[in-house]
């Protein structure tokens, strides 16, 4: 297979931490039929920024429902959420309390140690 | 540093966690309940979407012993028996205490529907429906930890240390994840339910956090593993087409109840020529379906994906949908339409039989430090019914918990800054390791994976896990050379670090494990070494003694009187 025949998809991904303004990172892929929008972001930590922040536990089952950010503005689960050919916007959910980049704070408040 | 003091910590929130949490207060004390995610939605509980078996005798006469004699028969004689009769004595009172707590176990003619699962000699695996047996026992516990004043849990802490003074357990270090600080843990007992290893493997049905640190946190604490070398590779996890929203594993049931057919790449059915009946049973036990499927792979007889088919083309469209139910409906969301295309299943890293060395009670040999759920070795022998995981993760759970429990009533809290101190200076240097040009953690999880399943996988040869061995000692070197971000907050190159060197030391007790069973047994299937070899009907036991971990051999735990049945 050639470089060029290589599919890939481009996501816009919203970075930063709490009392910053923030900015988007673009991050190309490889593309895959059927892939998850969590699929590529755990591919660019590997791959490309291991200091993305993301939050995920059961990776593809759907079943910790942890790993919601907002894609292309609507809140998802991002390991359900099928990745588009063409772009994708990834931003963290916009009514809980940022952590950093795309986790947000969804713990119950008595789970949470007192930071 | 923060600080927090206990009689009980507990090292991991899915099933064994969280029933341990419940015993451990319901015996009287007090309970700190941690994950490095979030409390009862991590781990391997909430994404079996399988069955659990217990000999409930609902569908069809069962009894204990029926059950223990088909668990020490897939175990192939390397079975801890004493561990594999409580899994069977306590499994129906616990399937019984969670319908108390509300899990709503499937019902036919009113009673428990039990289903058949192979290995089992009678109808015995009962189930949440659809597909929903993980997310539904995960809830019903959260829910009743929820209510226990007793116990406090606390999501997003990493634990990344056992504290051991003068051979007791005297608490932990932790990493908490959001702000990215260390905290010390004050505890007259810990209970190890971080579950198992299956991360190792690149090819895997596991949740992010299955690295194997509860054996690599036991290991450092001074405590033993056993039969490390017992990967459970499940023969027909998903491969292709790309499947999200599902767990991997999910088409097992189905293939039992509507006797899906497994064909290789020429779409032939071949579990036959491996020695077992598969044909118009479909009821191959998990070992040798994935070694079918592996031997007609590497015959050039696989699917594009590697694997084998698995095909219901034969089967009505409305059994179908009577069986899958609403998950029909969700294969269809993924473009898997199962009346007109075979999907591509192959074996992955399922489960592990492997442990934390532990007597009945779940304590090992360092005073105060115990294990739960699949953390525990033994009771599988070389190889695992299915069904029997959940059942072990609330049975050995609530043992932990009434048993740390019992402990810490006659312990005292002990404390020494002394070492705290040296090891927190050791992590935070950690923290100070920006070699921007140094490859990051996660990328070395990932070529770790990557040998694990080249070199250490379903088939091993000496020369392969020797070479495995090699890397896996080199990249225990580079490991403080690697690229970790300045980040505070939610920093994944700091937890992906320790959870990499947790890793690392379970991967080299596995591969040492698998270079000294020379015999292919169960789960452990060595090229070089075919057959089973009797003179090794024993077990391994790996401990770290001046920092070199070594195994030695070990007769395996028998009853002295075997039940009656």
């Amino acid at each position: 297979m050639t470089e060029a025949s290589i599919k890939t998809a481009m996501l816009h991904v919203w970075r930063g931490a709490p009392g910053e303004t923030g900015r988007y990172d673009d991050f190309v892929v490889p593309y895959e039929e059927g892939m998850s929008v969590l699929d590529a972001l755990c591919w660019i930590r590997v791959h490309l920024d291991s200091s993305l922040a993301i939050r995920y536990s059961c990776i593809n089952a759907n079943a910790c429902k942890t790993c919601m950010a907002l894609v292309n503005g609507a809140v998802e689960y991002t390991c359900i959420a099928k990745l588009s050919p063409e772009d994708t916007t990834v931003e963290p959910l916009p009514k809980r309390p940022l952590i950093r980049d795309l986790v947000t704070d969804i713990v119950p408040e008595e789970e949470k140690f007192p930071g | 540093m923060p600080h927090l003091c206990t009689d009980i910590l507990i090292v991991g929130a899915g099933g064994a966690g969280m029933y341990a949490a419940i015993a451990a207060a319901r015996n009287g004390a007090s309970v700190l309940l941690l994950d490095k995610g979030q409390v009862g939605r991590g781990g391997a509980t909430i994404m079996a979407q399988m069955t659990v078996a217990v000999a409930l005798g609902e569908q069809e006469p069962d009894t204990v012993e029926l059950h223990f004699k088909d668990t020490l028969n897939a175990g192939r004689g390397l079975c801890n028996e004493e561990l594999s009769l409580l899994l069977c004595e306590d499994g129906p009172r616990r399937i019984r205490e969670m319908a108390d707590w509300g899990t709503r176990w499937a019902q036919e003619d009113g009673h428990v529907k039990q289903e058949m699962a192979p290995g089992h000699s009678v109808k015995r695996c009962c189930y949440v429906d659809f597909l929903n047996t993980g997310p539904a026992v995960a809830a019903t516990l959260r829910r009743k930890v929820s209510e226990i004043a007793a116990i406090r849990r606390l999501s997003n802490l990493a634990v990344i240390e056992i504290l051991v003074g003068d051979g007791q357990v005297m608490g932990a270090i932790a990493l908490d994840l959001v702000s990215g600080r260390f905290l010390s843990i004050q505890a007259k007992a810990v209970i190890l339910a971080a579950g198992g290893l299956t991360k190792l493997f690149a090819r895997n049905s596991a949740s992010a956090n299955m690295g194997g640190e509860a054996y690599a946190l036991a290991l450092w604490a001074g405590a033993e593993l056993i039969d490390m070398e017992f990967v459970q590779f499940f023969p027909i996890g998903h491969l292709a087409p790309r499947l999200v929203g599902m767990d991997p594993i999910m088409w097992d049931p189905f293939r039992y109840k509507l006797g899906g057919k497994l064909l290789n790449g020429n779409f032939e059915e071949f579990i036959d020529r491996y020695g077992s009946s598969d044909f118009g049973k479909y009821n191959a036990t998990r070992d040798i379906a994935a070694y079918a499927i592996l031997k007609e792979v590497e015959a050039g007889r696989g699917t594009p994906h590697g694997g084998a088919y698995l095909d219901f083309r034969h089967i009505a469209e409305a059994q179908l949908r009577a069986a899958f139910g609403p998950v029909i409906d969700r294969l269809l969301t993924n473009g898997i339409d199962l009346t007109k295309t075979p999907v591509e299943v192959g074996p992955m890293a399922h489960y592990h039989m492997g442990g934390v060395r532990a007597d009945k009670n779940m304590r090992t040999r360092i005073a105060g430090l115990h294990a739960a759920g699949e953390a525990v070795g033994g009771a599988n022998g070389a190889n695992r019914l299915s069904g029997n995981a959940i059942t072990e993760a609330f049975v050995f759970g609530a043992r932990a918990g009434s048993s740390a429990a019992d402990y810490a009533r006659g312990a005292v809290l002990q404390w020494d800054e002394r070492i705290v101190g040296e090891k927190i200076e050791k992590f935070d240097s950690v923290r100070q390791t920006r070699l921007t040009d140094s490859p990051t953690p996660i990328a070395v999880q990932t070529e770790l994976q990557d040998l694990m399943w080249k070199k250490a996988g379903p088939f091993r040869t000496g020369a392969k896990l020797a070479a495995a061995l090699a890397r896996i000692e080199q990249m225990q070197r580079e490991l403080r050379q690697l690229c970790v971000g300045g980040e505070k907050r939610f920093n994944l190159d700091l937890h992906d670090w320790f959870e990499l060197r947790a890793m690392l030391t379970t991967a080299e007790a596995v591969v040492k494990s698998a270079l000294a069973r020379t015999e292919s047994r169960g789960a452990h299937q060595r090229e070089d070494f075919p057959a089973p070899d009797d003179r090794l009907l024993m077990n391994q036991v790996v401990a770290l003694s001046n920092d070199a971990m070594a195994t030695t051999w070990t007769e395996p735990v028998r009853l002295k009187e075997q039940p009656a049945g």
